[in-house]
């Protein structure tokens, strides 16, 4: 009797849970129609005449709060199905309501977006009469979620895969299309799979074909088993070639992209060289330096003086003398900064270096200033660092890019070698125990004051060569959201890792960058993300090892100090 | 003449005298103790010294040198090195890494130098390393280099500690409860250690502990505090039958001989550096 009883609670605690996931669901998904994203992705289609991105934003919706649901649960199919398509229904409930109300109340005074568009996206264009949409709509999208879920890993892990894949390339769709078509090879190629706008539904065919059939192949072959069953003289061989063929890629990829593209990739380039820079003083020193801003902006203004040939240049150098200039001044601008706040820890020193940013920010604009940096006008005409024809290979971003690039591997050097030294350790020491350091007879002053200095030079290169690529230099250029990149980058790639800044450029800076009809969003994406990170993985996409371990050792060491606590050595006392 | 010589120092933490007009002296190549019960000043009393603290009023001169009012750093670089009661590695560096911090003032390599790897640098780093490698050895944990720090056992962690101090070559080697949690056993392995520390590599030493019983064994002075002052000072024997130690310890009417005292895992009174 009690068991039955038990079982019964159990299951309506359950269906609670259920509940209140779909509910949150549905604010998600009311939400994302509020703000616009359904009515502005809605042109951008993931398979052309198939369906769109806006479309997608409200699968993705009611997928979302039927994997949290069913995570990690041991439930039947038929079971799985019916959570499924109650979640999506009532995810789909909140859409479903603002299409009533829109209809009758114009709620477009406060919700600009809760548009006619917005109830013809959702009710696939069938108006008031249409509500059902996307209750039926998301039910239908909740339970076959939930059938995947269910499903055995062999079906499960090849339709995840060719999911993610469609939602890859037809987000990509418009980057990937002009490389295609350059070549006449594959320009056949490239129009039967992508069309202007996302991919075709050909295309989406082949590629949910060619990951499926690739899973499975590789799982019969066993590719990677075989690599690593490789006798090691041919190991040696697959490791330089796979690295010649991704140093191939990265020298090629300005050029096959378009030049829009080589634009964001320079962009991309160039953060990673700050970040880069910015990973000795915060990943190394643990210094967060939230003011990054300042010595970009010297950087870039001390180029801009002394080579522009319009009206604030003062010496009308070349590009590449100024660039050593720029370095060296950001570097004593960082000594200059770093002094007075020496003896500032953590939080603090954020809070302090975010005011030194402000300061050059606003003074870089200001009418004090303005008779020699120009003001808001900024300073113009800086010549490109390498002079060319415009048809030249080298011409436009494409050059900016290779310079950044070449600026980044040298950074990651320095970083290397510095973190190898005895500089180095002083650092990790500081940053693990500042008074420990300092007893064992590391100065604080003249190592931390080294690490802003060093953070400052890269800072200021990334400046110098950001003023190359634009051939100017303006105020509104130097804003808190330069810092706020770098530092985000970081912590979204893994703190300390070169790869991960790398992959926190592209995933920052590229991709915003590329999708820059959507750039009203930008920071609403940035925020989901961050809050994201820190949530389930906030050690960073490509950890160091170390850092990764220091997080994820916090919960066994609190586990085994609950066993021995008796014998645990003292804790943060003293 | 005297390695350390402190002439009443006074440490007060707002209206409280940590430590009260102390003074104390150091011979070199001497193994010397201090102890008294919990809140004592003990650790207060190592921390002005080390230059965690700056005493009110008072001298420390070590080695004809005026320390008091010194940064830590060039504390360490006259030859001063300390340990913690509660063991303060870098976690996240290894065992060799820990050491090598330890001989960082005695290196020369510049940023510069280490940027374009220079074969001065290089050969620097390598002598630095097989230096850290030998004192890895001579505290017990050969092969347990490339460990972190945090990942070592209770007692490796200990003689890490040790072993990092000892990177800096002092003078005089400062030990705050070098036995705290350790069982019978590895007491009795630590003292031998501490005591070898003198025997081989002539280090002066001071020693703060809790356990009579490692106190009583090595060292040839002890000087006993209670409520910031110094009660006693003399040798193990003179102390043992002291009757102002045996009242600190066990109050008005105790026992007539000092028993060894649990080893309790209080925190000082003392409010933390940090």
């Amino acid at each position: 009797m009690t068991t039955v009883r038990a079982a019964q609670t159990a299951a309506a605690t359950d269906w609670r849970t259920v509940i209140r996931i779909g509910l949150l669901g549905g604010f998600v998904a009311l939400y994302l129609c509020l703000v616009g994203i359904v009515e502005v992705f809605q042109p951008r289609a993931l398979v052309a005449n198939f369906i769109t991105l806006g479309e997608t934003s409200m699968v993705l919706a009611a997928v979302a709060p039927v994997f949290l649901v069913l995570r990690g649960k041991q439930i039947k199919p038929r079971r799985a199905v019916a959570i499924g398509a109650v979640v999506g229904a009532i995810t789909g409930a909140f859409p479903a309501a603002l299409v009533i109300i829109s209809a009758s109340i114009n709620l477009r005074a406060m919700f600009l977006h809760a548009s006619p568009v917005t109830t013809e996206v959702l009710t696939f264009g069938l108006g008031v009469a249409g509500v059902w949409v996307p209750i039926v709509g998301l039910a239908a999208v909740g339970a076959l979620t939930a059938l995947l879920l269910t499903a055995p890993a062999s079906i499960q892990r090849p339709v995840t895969d060719a999911l993610l894949a469609l939602l890859l390339i037809g987000l990509f769709a418009g980057l990937l299309r002009p490389p295609l078509l350059a070549s006449t090879v594959t320009a056949g190629l490239g129009r039967l799979l992508l069309a202007d706008n996302g991919m075709t539904v050909i295309g989406a065919i082949v590629t949910v074909l060619v990951v499926v059939g690739g899973r499975i192949g590789i799982r019969r072959i066993g590719m990677r088993s075989r690599v690593d069953t490789l006798p090691p003289e041919r190991k040696r061989v697959v490791r330089p070639v796979s690295l010649v063929a991704l140093v191939l890629l990265v020298l090629w990829l300005p050029h096959g992209v378009g030049p829009f593209f080589a634009q964001v990739v320079a962009v991309v380039a160039l953060y990673v060289l700050m970040g880069l820079g910015l990973n000795i003083t915060l990943g190394l020193a643990g210094l967060l330096d939230l003011g990054f801003v300042a010595f970009f902006a010297v950087g870039a203004y001390t180029v801009g003086l002394l080579t522009s040939t319009a009206e604030y240049g003062i010496a009308q150098w070349p590009f590449w003398a100024a660039v050593p200039f720029a370095v060296i001044i950001a570097m004593m601008f960082g000594a200059f900064f770093g002094l007075p706040i020496l003896g500032i820890r953590g939080d603090y020193l954020a809070i302090a270096t975010l005011g030194f940013g402000e300061i050059i920010r606003i003074l870089a604009g200001s009418d004090l200033l303005k008779p020699w940096l120009g003001g808001p006008q900024g300073i113009i005409n800086i010549p490109k660092p390498i002079e060319v024809s415009p048809d030249n290979w080298l011409a436009g971003p494409v050059q900016i890019y290779y310079i950044a690039l070449v600026a980044a591997v040298i950074v990651a050097l320095v970083a290397i070698r510095l973190r190898a030294s005895r500089i180095g350790r002083a650092w990790i020491a500081i940053r693990e125990d500042e008074d420990v350091a300092e007893a064992l007879g590391i100065n604080l002053v003249q190592t931390k004051l080294l690490a802003y200095m060093i953070g400052a030079a890269f800072a200021g290169l990334g400046g110098a060569i950001f003023a190359g690529l634009l051939g100017s230099i303006f105020a509104s250029s130097v804003t808190l959201f330069v810092s706020i990149n770098v530092a985000s980058l970081i912590i979204i790639g893994g703190m300390g890792s070169i790869p991960g800044v790398v992959v926190g450029a592209i995933f920052l800076i590229g991709i915003p960058e590329a999708f820059r009809e959507f750039s009203e969003y930008r920071f609403l994406f940035y925020g989901i993300a961050l809050i994201a990170m820190m949530r389930f993985r906030p050690e960073g996409l490509l950890p160091s090892k170390i850092i990764r371990r220091d997080l994820h050792a916090m919960h066994e060491e609190l586990e085994a100090n609950g066993l021995d606590e008796e014998q645990a050595p003292a804790g943060a006392a003293g | 003449m005297a390695l350390l010589e402190v002439t009443k120092i006074t440490k007060r933490f707002g209206g409280l005298n940590a430590v009260r007009e102390l003074s104390f002296s150091v011979e070199p190549g001497a193994i010397v103790s201090v102890i008294g019960p919990n809140g004592a000043g003990k650790t207060t009393f190592f921390n002005c010294i080390a230059g965690f603290y700056r005493p009110e009023e008072g001298q420390i001169v070590f080695d004809g040198t005026t320390i008091k009012g010194l940064r830590r750093d060039q504390i360490a670089h006259l030859g001063i090195s300390r340990t913690y009661q509660n063991i303060r590695l870098f976690a996240n560096m290894t065992a060799l890494e820990n050491i090598m911090v330890g001989e960082h003032h005695r290196l020369h390599g510049t940023w510069l130098g280490a940027i374009l790897n220079t074969a001065k640098v290089r050969a620097e780093e390598l002598a630095n390393a097989d230096e850290a490698r030998r004192l890895l050895e001579f505290v017990g944990l050969k092969g347990k280099g490339d460990v972190l720090a945090d990942k070592l056992p209770y007692g490796a962690q200990r003689r890490l500690e040790i072993g990092r101090a000892l990177a800096n070559q002092p003078k005089l080697l400062l030990l705050d409860e070098p036995t705290a949690g350790m069982n019978p056993a590895e007491t009795a392995q630590m003292t031998a250690f501490i005591r070898s520390l003198r025997d081989e590599l002539g280090i002066t030493i001071l020693l703060i502990e809790h356990q009579m019983r490692v106190v009583m064994g090595i060292s040839e002075r002890i000087t006993v505090l209670d409520y910031g002052e110094k009660i006693a000072e003399g040798t193990a024997r003179e102390i043992q039958t002291n009757a102002k130690v045996i009242e600190a310890y066990l109050g008005t009417g105790g026992a007539a001989e000092v028993p060894d005292l649990p080893d309790d895992r209080r925190p000082e009174t003392s409010p933390s550096v940090s």
